[in-house]
């Protein structure tokens, strides 16, 4: 029993981390129809800027203190990254999906270039707080306290965005984009502005799925954002592009999947398993790529 | 710069300050030349019928004029050229637009789909309380349950809310109930007491009894103008531009 609740939350933590990375993908993808690529560089650089904030901290603070800060300094990064990107090359690119999507391959790639280039390839040991290294019991498990943080920031944020989407004018014209942006620039909404502050949104997110990911592996890398990038797409695309609950619900199971396959059956079998699951979920449900509300 | 030749525009009213003049429009997709020139003025008052048979380009001269269909030549709003505007802004210029098939947000309340023009009143706004009071008592269903002819009003209630100089709506009866029909006729009948409309619309009658001009397009260009009393009256020019007459019961 104790070994099941241990997958399970395992697999929750892994999940929220991949609903972080998902959740900025989905929501750009379902408003303007980008399948942003360089989403892997926000992860990346954002896990970069919070090792660096580290780094540059005094050593007399406590570690969890210059990890909170680390996460504010990625935030910000994420958003800045997010809002340039659409700016500058996005928004010349607007509705040319194909352009779109080799520039946004093109900014992932030169991104992870730049990346081995400042910090070399080789793979950074980031710190963790003793208490996020440490373990809880419940129902006889040790359950890993890292995992338990992943899962709560991810429910704030999922909580976050969903009262955004639901309560403000912002995630109104979000919402109605997801559906018809066409219609809603029809009826004189400037949607233009909305994209910046999506990119920049999903900019954000992405920098705290960086960060934790590698408070999660225990090191930052150039090729780190690539790997999680591979989960997002998979979970946005199970969960139906442009659905905040969708993306939330297939990144939880994508994550128990992953986890209770390399329990049960072998390591490794994991990653496959994922891959499998999409393939059922499309065969069964092609739907869901095409989105749904957001 | 568009090196068509056309016509000048055609004279449909003998007002001297057309709300829209249109000339010398073409739009072009892929290889296909949809419209071919069109020329046109929308009469400051009333209802302007645009007619034709399908396929001769009425949707794509609604989609043109406010920035949906890659154009070129001139469109001028109260003396303002518009041509080279964004969507966005021609219609905070004043143009409103309801589609063909509506085009309401399904996944949004009565409510929302309004407060998405105008966040402050949205069913709250007088002209929907008194256009649109099925709407006020469904402003929490969403909008994608809603019948054919509701969703028609929620499309018109829309636009409606913001100050609009012109409207464009595309085929507001199309699959709708002859009683649907009649109602939104009636607001169509009301609104056009405050403002013009450029209506596209193949229910003939309809037309007979709200419009007062019509401009008729055959194979993307202008074939006729004038009024809509004196056009429906024609049985043999209505037949041969629009390939239908009326009866004299007032069917088409």
């Amino acid at each position: 029993m104790s070994e099941l609740i241990l997958i399970l939350a395992t697999g929750l933590g892994l999940g929220a981390l991949y609903f972080l990375a998902a959740s900025g993908l989905s929501l750009i993808y379902g408003l303007m129809g980008v399948l942003n690529f360089a989403h892997s560089a926000f992860m990346m650089l954002g896990a970069y800027a919070g090792w660096e904030t580290m780094q540059r901290l005094p050593d007399g603070m406590s570690v969890g203190v210059r990890l909170v800060l680390a996460v504010v300094v990625a935030l910000v990064v994420g958003a800045l990254i997010g809002a340039v990107v659409e700016v500058c090359l996005i928004r010349p690119l607007y509705k040319h999906h194909i352009q779109q999507v080799l520039v946004t391959v093109g900014l992932s790639l030169a991104a992870v270039a730049v990346a081995q280039a400042v910090w070399s390839a080789d793979p950074k040991p980031v710190q963790k707080p003793t208490w996020m290294a440490s373990t809880t019991d419940i129902g006889g498990a040790h359950l890993p306290n890292d995992r338990l943080l992943f899962v709560v920031v991810a429910l704030l944020v999922f909580a976050g965005l969903m009262a955004l989407l639901r309560y403000t004018r912002l995630g109104l014209i979000i919402r109605a984009g997801v559906e018809n942006r066409t219609m809603v620039e029809a009826l004189g909404i400037n949607v233009q502005g909305t994209f910046t502050i999506v990119f920049a949104m999903g900019g954000a997110a992405a920098a705290l799925a960086g960060v934790l990911y590698s408070q999660y592996a225990g090191s930052v890398s150039p090729a780190q954002g690539g790997s999680l990038l591979i989960y997002a797409f998979i979970v946005v695309v199970i969960g139906g592009m442009g659905s905040l609950p969708g993306t939330a619900v297939a990144a939880v199971a994508v994550g128990l999947v992953q986890q209770m396959a390399n329990y049960y059956a072998a390591s490794g079998v994991g990653d496959l398993s994922v891959v499998l699951l999409l393939a059922v979920v499309l065969l069964v449900r092609p739907a869901s790529m095409k989105g749904g509300h957001a | 710069m568009n090196d068509e030749t056309s016509a000048p525009p055609v004279e449909t009213t003998r007002s001297p300050a057309p709300v829209l003049t249109v000339d010398d429009l073409h739009v072009r997709y892929g290889g296909s030349h949809i419209l071919q020139g069109v020329s046109f003025e929308v009469p400051a008052t009333g209802v302007t019928a645009l007619l034709g048979r399908n396929g001769v380009g009425k949707t794509t001269t609604l989609k043109s004029l406010i920035g949906l269909a890659p154009r070129t030549g001139r469109i001028v709003l109260d003396g303002e050229e518009i041509q080279t505007r964004t969507t966005t802004r021609i219609v905070r210029e004043g143009i409103g637009y309801v589609p063909e098939d509506r085009e309401v947000f399904g996944g949004l309340t009565v409510e929302e789909n309004l407060r998405l023009v105008d966040p402050s009143t949205g069913t709250d706004a007088p002209i929907v309380q008194k256009l649109f009071p099925d709407l006020v008592t469904r402003r929490a269903q969403r909008a994608g349950t809603l019948s054919g002819g509701q969703q028609q009003m929620v499309a018109l209630a829309r636009v409606l809310l913001r100050d609009n100089r012109l409207l464009l709506i595309d085929e507001p009866t199309k699959g709708l109930a002859p009683k649907l029909v009649t109602e939104v006729a009636d607001v169509l009948a009301e609104v056009a007491e405050a403002t013009p409309i450029l209506l596209v619309e193949q229910n003939l009658p309809l037309v007979r009894r709200i419009a007062d001009t019509v401009i008729v397009l055959d194979a993307g260009q202008v074939v006729h103008a004038g009024s809509a009393a004196d056009l429906i009256a024609d049985q043999e020019l209505t037949r041969e531009l629009l390939g239908v007459a009326m009866r004299r019961d007032g069917a088409a």
